[in-house]
Order: C-alpha cells, then sequence, then structure tokens
C-alpha cells in the first residue's frame, strides 16, 4: 500500500476534476447518468478518505502523513507539497463526507433554474478547492486552492439563487477577495523576509518567524488576519454572509457553513499562528475581543430575524465566534475545542440548512412567523430540528457541546504571554452568548416546530422526511450523537498536533 | 568594410520579409487561384519563421551585429516567438473577418506582417535608431489597418485619432533622443549606460529620457497619454484591435523595458518615479473608468489601459534592492500571459459579434443558454484577466507582487499595495460580462446556436489551452520569463 500513502492526497484533491471532466462530456438531456457519476466520483473521493483515515498513524499525529513533495513552479520557489497531520484530517475527511451527502440531497431537489450537468461540476469544483486547501502544504498552493472554492460558490449563488442573487454573489466574491489579495502580499512578505527564503508552511513553522522582527511580524499577520478573518467571517467582515447565505440554494448554503468557512478558521491555525507567533501573540487580544463582539452581535441579531436561513447564518457568526475565540487563546486546550467546534458547526450548521432547505421545498417560504406546528404536520422532520437546534445550543453529549464548554474553560487560562484578566472578561461575555444562543435557538424551534398549524398551510400537502432525505441526514445525525458521547474520537487525532503548534506560545 | 551578417541569427526576419513581398505579389499575379490565397501564405510564413527562431533558442548563446545595435539573446528570442504565435492567432481571428467584407485581402495580410516585421526588429534593437525604426514599422501599418472599414465614420475616426497621437508621439521621442545623442555622443543603448556611468548628467538629459518615455507611454497607453484608447479600439475592425492591444502593445512594452534595462538603468532618479506615477494612474484610471463602460470594446480597452498598469509596476520598482531579475521576470511573464488572455477574449467578442451584431455589455445576457461553450471559454478569459486562480492571470499577478515585495523599498510596497486594491476593483467589470452571460435571461428569444468559423475556434481554444495550462503550471511561462535575461 506503498503507492497509496503517495498518491492518496492526489488522489482525493483531483479525482473531482476527473469526474467533473467526465460530467461535462455526457449530454445534457442524460440527467441521470450525470447524478450518478456525481455521486460516484463523490463517493469514491470519499473512500480514499476513509483509507486514509484509517492507514492514518494517529500515535505520530504531529506529523505530515501522506507526504507528497514535487517541483512545481520552481522558479519562484514553490512546489507542490500535500500533507495532513492531525489537524486537517477530521476537517479534509469532513469537506469529503459533506460533499457526497449534498450531492444525494441534490438527486430530487435541483433548484431553478434546474441544469444539473452545471450544478454538480460546480460541486464537484468546489471538492477540489476545499479538499486542496486543507491538504496544501505550501504558501502558494494554499493560495490557489482557497481561491479555486470561490469560483463555483460564485455562479451556485448567482445562476441558482434567491432573488436578490446577483448582488449575493458579487458581494461574497468582492470580500473574499480582497481578503485573500492582502493574503497573498503577506505570504510574499513572508517569504522575502524569512531567514529561509520558501513557500514551504512546514518549514516556516519550523522557523517560527525567526528573523522577522516583532513588528514586522505583527504587520504581516495584519495582511493574514484580513484574509482569514473575512473568511470565517468575522466582526465587522461578516456582512456578505448572511446574504450570501439566504440566497445561495440549499446546498450552496450547506457546503459554505460545513467547510467554506473553515477554511479561515483552518487557515488561522495551519498557517498565520506558527509562522508569525509574536505576531499572534499580539493580535490575540484583539482577535478575542472581535471573537466576543460576534458571539453576542450574531445572538442578536439572531433574535431579530424573520427568516429561518438567515436566521441560521446569523448563528454561523455567533458559533465562528466561539472557535475564534478558542484559537486567540493560543492554548493547546482552546485550539483542540475550535478545531472540534470546527467540525460540530459543520456537520449540525449543514444540518440546519439542510432542514431549512427543506421546510422551504415544503412551504414555499422560510418565513418563521408563517411557518408552525411543523411537529405536528411533519413530526419526523421537526423531531429533528429540534435534536440539531438542542446540539446547536451546546446541549451536552451532542457534538455542540464539545465545541463551546472547553473553549469557555481554556479562555480562563489563556497562553503565558496574554493578559489572564481580558480573556477572563471573554469568558464572561461568551458565557452569556451561550444563554443568548439557547433563547434565539429555542425561539425559533417554538415558533417553527410547536404550536398550531397555521391556517395559510392547514390543508397544504406535506411531506414529511423522505426517502432521500434519510440517506442524507442519518449519517450527520449519528456523528453529531457519537462525538458527543465520544469527544475524545476527534480530541485524541487533534492534540498532538495542536500541543506542538503551541509550544511556541508556552501554553 | 562590410558589416559581417549571421544569417542564422536574421532567418526569422528574412522569412517574414519573403512572406510579406510573396503576400504581394501573389496577389497582384494568382489573384484568382484560391490556393495561392494570401491568409494562407501568410500563414505558413508566419510559422516557418517560428522555426529559425526555435533553433536560435536550442543553440542558445548571444549574437551580437551591428557593433551592438542588434542582438539576438533569450530576450530577444522569447519576444519573437511570442510575437509570431500571437501573429498567427490574429490571422486566425482575421481570415473569415476579412473574407466577409468586401474590402482588399491581400493588403490586410501584408500590413499586418510588416507590422510584426517591426516587432521582430524591436525585440533585438539595442539602440535608439533601430528602436525608432522599429516602432514607425510596428505602428504605421496599424494606422491603416485601424482605418480599414472605409465606409464606416467610427473606424475613420479610429484611424485619425490613433495616426495624430501616433505621430505627435513619435516626434516628441524623436526630440528627446536627439538630446540623448546630443549629449552621449552615440545611439547605441550600451554607450549611452556608459555616459550615465560617468557622473556629470545634465539636467537636460534628464529632459531628454523623460521626453523618450512620453513618447513610449503612448504606444503601450499608459495614463495620461491613453486618450486615443478607447476610440481606436472601439472603430477599429475587432480583430486589428486584438492586434493593437495585444501585439502592438507588447511591442511597445518591449522597446521600453530594452530602454530602462540596457540604457538608462544607471539614472535611477530620471526613470523610476515617472514609471512609478505612469503605473499608479494607469491601473487607477483604467480601473474606474472601465467600470463605467457599456461597450465591451471600450471596457476592454480601459482593462488593457490597467493591464498596461499593472505591467508597469514590477518595471517602477526594478531598481530598488534586488529586484532588478525579478523585474524583468515579472514583465516578459505578465506580457506571454497577458497575450494569451486578451487575444483569448476578443477572439470571444469576434464570435459573438458574428451573431448579436452587438457591442453592447447587454447583449450578453443569457448566452450561457444559447452558447455554453464558448460561455464557458469567456469566463474563463475574464476571471483569467481578474487573475483569479487557477487561471494564468493570477500567476501573472503574482510575479508582479513578487518583484514589488523584492524590491522592499516603502514607494515599492505602496505601488504593490495601490495594485492589489486596483485587482479587487478589476474584478468587478470582468464579473459584469460574466453576470451577463449566466445570471440573466436572453432579451430576444432563444437566439438560434451559435456557428464559430473553424478558423476562430481554433484560436479561442488555442488560448484557452494556454491559459488553463500554464494557470495550472506556470512553471512554462516562468521558465520563459527567467531565461529573458539581458
Amino acid at each position: 500500500m506503498d503507492w497509496f500513502d503517495d498518491w492518496a492526497l492526489t488522489l482525493a484533491v483531483f479525482l473531482p476534476v476527473v469526474g467533473m471532466v467526465i460530467l461535462l462530456a455526457i449530454p445534457r438531456a442524460d440527467e441521470q447518468l450525470q447524478k450518478i457519476v456525481a455521486l460516484g466520483t463523490t463517493l469514491l473521493t470519499f473512500a480514499v478518505g476513509i483509507v486514509i483515515l484509517f492507514r492514518f498513524d494517529y500515535d505520530n499525529g504531529a506529523a505530515l502523513q501522506f507526504d507528497v513533495n514535487q517541483p512545481w513552479i520552481d522558479v519562484i520557489n514553490s512546489r507542490y507539497h500535500m500533507g495532513i497531520d492531525g489537524i486537517s484530517l477530521p476537517l479534509l475527511v469532513l469537506s469529503m463526507f459533506i460533499t457526497v451527502l449534498c450531492v444525494i440531497y441534490s438527486w430530487n431537489h435541483f433548484p431553478e433554474p434546474h441544469n444539473p450537468k452545471a450544478f454538480l461540476a460546480l460541486i464537484l469544483l468546489l471538492e477540489v478547492g476545499m479538499n486542496g486547501t486543507f491538504a496544501a502544504q505550501d504558501l502558494i498552493l494554499f493560495f490557489v486552492f482557497f481561491e479555486i472554492v470561490l469560483l463555483p460558490m460564485f455562479f451556485m449563488i448567482g445562476v441558482w439563487g434567491g432573488p436578490n442573487r446577483e448582488y449575493a454573489s458579487i458581494k461574497f466574491f468582492l470580500f473574499t477577495l480582497f481578503g485573500s489579495a492582502l493574503m497573498l502580499l503577506s505570504f510574499l512578505a513572508l517569504f522575502f523576509l524569512s531567514d529561509v527564503q520558501t513557500f514551504d508552511i512546514a518549514e516556516l513553522s519550523e522557523l517560527g518567524g525567526s528573523g522577522i522582527i516583532e513588528s514586522t511580524q505583527t504587520l504581516i499577520f495584519a495582511g493574514m488576519f484580513l484574509g482569514f478573518a473575512i473568511k470565517v467571517p468575522m466582526f465587522p467582515f461578516h456582512t456578505w454572509l448572511p446574504d450570501a447565505h439566504t440566497e445561495a440554494p440549499t446546498v450552496g448554503s450547506v457546503l459554505l457553513a460545513a467547510v467554506m468557512l473553515k477554511l479561515g478558521t483552518y487557515g488561522f491555525i495551519r498557517i498565520a499562528l506558527p509562522t508569525l507567533p509574536d505576531g499572534a501573540v499580539n493580535w490575540a487580544p484583539w482577535i478575542g475581543v472581535l471573537a466576543v463582539i460576534g458571539i453576542i452581535y450574531g445572538a442578536f441579531c439572531c433574535l431579530a430575524q424573520t427568516d429561518m436561513k438567515r436566521l441560521i447564518a446569523f448563528s454561523s457568526v455567533a458559533h465562528m465566534g466561539f472557535i475564534m475565540l478558542g484559537i486567540a487563546t493560543l492554548t493547546d486546550f482552546g485550539i483542540n475545542a475550535a478545531i472540534f467546534g470546527m467540525v460540530a458547526h459543520g456537520l449540525i450548521t449543514g444540518m440546519l440548512f439542510f432542514l431549512a432547505g427543506s421546510v422551504q421545498h415544503n412551504f414555499g417560504t422560510r418565513e418563521i412567523r408563517r411557518l408552525g406546528g411543523l411537529l405536528t404536520q411533519a413530526p419526523k422532520m421537526g423531531w429533528i430540528l429540534g435534536f440539531t437546534t438542542m446540539a446547536s445550543l451546546g446541549l451536552p453529549g451532542l457534538a455542540g457541546f464539545w465545541g463551546e464548554f472547553p473553549v469557555l474553560l481554556s479562555a480562563y487560562q489563556p497562553a503565558a504571554a496574554l493578559s489572564e484578566v481580558t480573556f477572563r472578561v471573554y469568558m464572561v461575555i461568551a458565557a452569556i452568548g451561550t444563554v443568548l444562543a439557547a433563547g434565539y435557538l429555542l425561539w425559533m424551534l417554538q415558533r417553527v416546530a410547536m404550536g398550531k398549524v397555521s391556517a395559510e398551510f392547514a390543508d397544504a400537502d406535506i411531506h414529511d422526511v423522505t426517502r432521500i432525505e434519510w440517506i442524507t441526514w442519518t449519517p450527520i445525525l449519528v456523528l453529531v450523537l457519537v462525538l458527543g458521547i465520544f469527544p475524545n474520537l476527534l480530541f485524541e487525532t487533534t492534540n498532538a498536533s495542536v500541543t506542538q503548534l503551541t509550544s511556541v506560545f508556552g501554553g | 568594410m562590410t558589416p559581417q551578417l549571421d544569417f542564422h541569427a536574421f532567418a526569422p526576419e528574412i522569412v517574414l520579409t519573403v512572406t510579406i513581398v510573396t503576400v504581394l505579389l501573389a496577389d497582384l499575379f494568382f489573384a484568382d487561384r484560391e490556393w495561392l490565397a494570401a491568409p494562407r501564405i501568410a500563414t505558413i510564413g508566419v510559422l516557418a519563421a517560428l522555426i529559425p527562431v526555435i533553433t536560435l533558442a536550442v543553440d542558445g548563446g548571444n549574437r551580437v551585429m551591428f557593433d551592438g545595435a542588434y542582438v539576438v539573446d533569450n530576450y530577444a528570442l522569447a519576444f519573437k516567438g511570442l510575437f509570431l504565435v500571437v501573429a498567427y492567432i490574429t490571422l486566425l481571428l482575421s481570415v473569415d473577418y476579412i473574407s466577409e467584407g468586401d474590402y482588399h485581402r491581400s493588403e490586410y495580410y501584408f500590413l499586418m506582417l510588416t507590422s510584426v516585421l517591426g516587432m521582430m526588429i524591436m525585440a533585438s534593437a539595442r539602440d535608439l535608431i533601430t528602436m525608432f525604426v522599429a516602432l514607425e514599422t510596428i505602428t504605421l501599418p496599424t494606422f491603416v489597418l485601424a482605418g480599414w472599414r472605409k465606409h464606416d465614420t467610427r473606424s475613420n475616426e479610429a484611424a485619425i485619432k490613433y495616426y495624430l497621437i501616433g505621430v505627435l508621439s513619435s516626434a516628441v521621442m524623436l526630440y528627446g533622443m536627439s538630446f540623448i545623442f546630443g549629449f552621449s555622443g552615440s545611439t547605441l543603448l550600451t554607450d549611452v549606460a556608459d555616459f550615465i556611468r560617468q557622473g556629470d548628467v545634465p539636467p537636460l538629459f534628464v529632459v531628454a529620457i523623460f521626453l523618450t518615455l512620453v513618447g513610449f507611454a503612448f504606444k503601450i497607453s499608459a495614463v495620461p497619454f491613453h486618450f486615443w484608447v478607447p476610440d481606436t479600439y472601439e472603430g477599429a475592425p475587432t480583430p486589428v484591435t486584438a492586434f493593437i492591444s495585444v501585439a502592438s502593445k507588447t511591442g511597445g512594452f518591449v522597446g521600453l523595458v530594452t530602454l530602462i534595462y540596457v540604457g538608462f538603468f544607471p539614472s535611477v532618479d530620471s526613470w523610476q518615479p515617472i514609471l512609478w506615477v505612469l503605473a499608479a494612474a494607469s491601473m487607477t484610471v483604467g480601473n474606474l473608468v472601465a467600470l463605467r463602460q457599456t461597450n465591451i470594446v471600450r471596457m476592454l480597452a480601459y482593462s488593457s489601459i490597467a493591464q498596461g498598469g499593472f505591467i508597469l509596476v514590477p518595471l517602477a520598482v526594478a531598481a530598488d534592492g534586488s529586484a532588478a531579475q525579478a523585474s524583468l521576470q515579472a514583465v516578459v511573464t505578465y506580457l506571454l500571459i497577458y497575450a494569451a488572455m486578451n487575444l483569448g477574449v476578443f477572439a470571444v467578442v469576434i464570435a459573438v459579434a458574428r451573431r448579436t451584431h452587438s457591442g453592447e455589455i447587454s447583449s450578453y445576457a443569457g448566452l450561457g443558454q444559447y452558447a455554453p461553450a464558448l460561455s464557458v471559454l469567456m469566463t474563463v478569459f475574464l476571471f483569467s484577466l481578474a487573475g483569479i486562480p487557477p487561471l494564468a492571470g493570477w500567476f501573472a499577478k503574482f510575479v508582479m507582487f513578487r518583484a514589488v515585495f523584492d524590491a522592499g523599498t516603502p514607494t515599492a510596497i505602496t505601488l504593490g499595495v495601490i495594485a492589489a486594491v486596483n485587482s479587487v476593483i478589476a474584478f468587478f467589470y470582468y464579473a459584469a460580462v460574466v453576470r451577463q452571460i449566466w445570471f440573466r435571461e436572453p432579451a430576444v428569444e432563444r437566439r438560434p446556436t451559435m456557428e464559430v468559423p473553424i478558423a476562430l475556434g481554433v484560436a479561442i481554444s488555442l488560448c484557452a489551452a494556454l491559459v488553463i495550462i500554464v494557470g495550472l503550471y506556470p512553471q512554462l511561462f516562468a521558465r520563459v520569463g527567467e531565461l529573458a535575461q539581458f
């Protein structure tokens, strides 16, 4: 199986390209075959992911595994370097997993203007970018994959989106493009100022910014911060998110929430913190304050929303705030929790968007005021909504809890270089945020699922969970439960890498 | 004493010259024989001229002639290759366009190839007079080409404007060159550089450099010398516009780069600030005005002004820090990539205009529904121009930023930040076309499927293949940029 270790990541990233090319060659009328090819490709890619899961050496989680290091652009010292460690592994597999489910969910639900061929091709292209970002170990390679993600999402929102799709798609693109332009400048500055001129992330992390004075590190970090913070998105760069989520088709929202937002937080953990530790220490309190503002602000915005999808979008802002707070503590405890939070948020919020999509499909609206009594009309869907909501608000025993509670704990004792008082204040404010989260989520659940069926839909023909939906949702629900009961499955995978990462911060 | 001629070094130019004469004569004597048609001869000639370029490149080494006035080195060969490929693609764009008009055919090819000959000479010119002759050989035929549609007033306007501005800029440049010759006593660029290194450069010499640069600024349509561009681009036949915006502009850049690197380099203070301002102004003005355009060719005109600004950025920081080599690399790489993506976008514009007979951006509405393949390629070209990975344009922008950071001075970084902001603005107007194509419904009833002539299809596919392959494996062009040093 040695050949597999050499080729695993290349397969994981580029199999979808092969699928896409085959898909594009199929005549437009043959929709069944298009769906089968897309499903086959994503399943095959996921199978690669499963084999990676089994062949990954968990005792040696901090080391780069499945390493590929080949020349790519010699002229600029950039190499085709791919590899995964304990931090990338769960996210890579999450990305493959969610993509499969998205293809299945789309089976009978292609949004207007239909055209499954183009839609599925875009999903596959998106997967290339997502998988690639999590596997790339070279800054330029990372940048290219990070950007590849934009195009398919731009078209997904712009072509298959809601009424305000043009505005939402261009806003999404311009925001992220602006961030990544500055991020690229930071990468270049890092390249030229480092002791060794290299784009290799592992090498740069080992150097740990040596040779770059603290003030310069802070400045370079600012560029990366903008690039990643817009993607996360952190307050005040989050304004593209509610628009993009509201207008995007269901599958687009799911991929956006479940995987694409993680690219930003992953960038912080993978690149910004280890390559510029001094910059990170200077920025951590500011990241913390923005994270906490995001938690509270997101929660209040949720309380004011009338549209289900928009509410979930703002809840994402709040949840990503928790993840960023965990990262800002610069401790192994906080960052482990942040990664757990990323996976949990990916599963749970992805699930919520699936549900919002199915509600929209059934009722023709996501307006919370007009809905009600889902438990009466579609009891199974109502219970699933209840379950997911509980997971989202951080009920112990479900995955959401492990992304939230340890973050709060870690803020009590941040890294040695950071002010304890500041972070304890953050902790208290963030704790209030969890109460607000319970508030808005339960309120939504109450208005959508409980109460009486509104007169408007009393005679409507409402389907309960369909077979396709069961196939899509069951794996997510099971995972949410399993990770909630056995959080160590994930913590033990990430811990070695995270400990190695945070050793420079003395935490 | 007769000069020593190296015929191998001259072979590309000789092949091209023979082709030019053959095109004219064949039309004169055998106008009725289709197998001797001008486009066919021209195409064969251009491809044949590529062969000696390749053999020269394989052979390696610098071939210096006429006491250093004419040099065939890697830099020259890289651009000769580029010009011939661009000429080939422009021929593909022109064939159907010209044969469907009722004007003289062979003259068109004669003029175009003559202009290409000027470019070939420009790539090797290391002497003020040779450069001037080359530049005039490039531009004079294009004045006539711009006015090709004789009965169209816009085409006439395009030609007249282009002509007047072109002659004015030549005069300014020649005036500056005469001063340079007056002070340094030589027209050879290496002698000019030696003169500057000796130390006592009079103030008027700086004026002379300024005037020479202004002349080139017209040719590469840098702001504020860009006023002719939108009208000329819009009025000229679209294949000619493609040719002017890619080949002729690159010709200007090649001359400018030679002038800076071989001649003026030691006198940093006299040229660097000018180029800095030209770069910043071209990017910013070009992009902001492009945002307001409703006609696709005018939009592309301003876009090419802005792209010119991006190409100027590395030049403007070339003397800072250790950036000289990285800057030259960046300019060469950018020009190669720019040629592929800009020719591609014009090729699609020509293909679409054949059906819609309109240049308005709104006429692209719903193109994705009735011409999906063409639409995908148009999207590829536009996003490449915007610099979105994994299309070639990203690497062009990347090497530009790399040169900026290699320079590392505050002025360089400032320019880099201006460029970064501009590349975000630029996305907006490129995306405006993409939005029309994919997000809007077609205005009229579903148009019939679009027929693209074979030649045009080949041109579009070639450009698209280059844009995608170079985008994924930039080493291809980056290596050329690395080799093409003086």
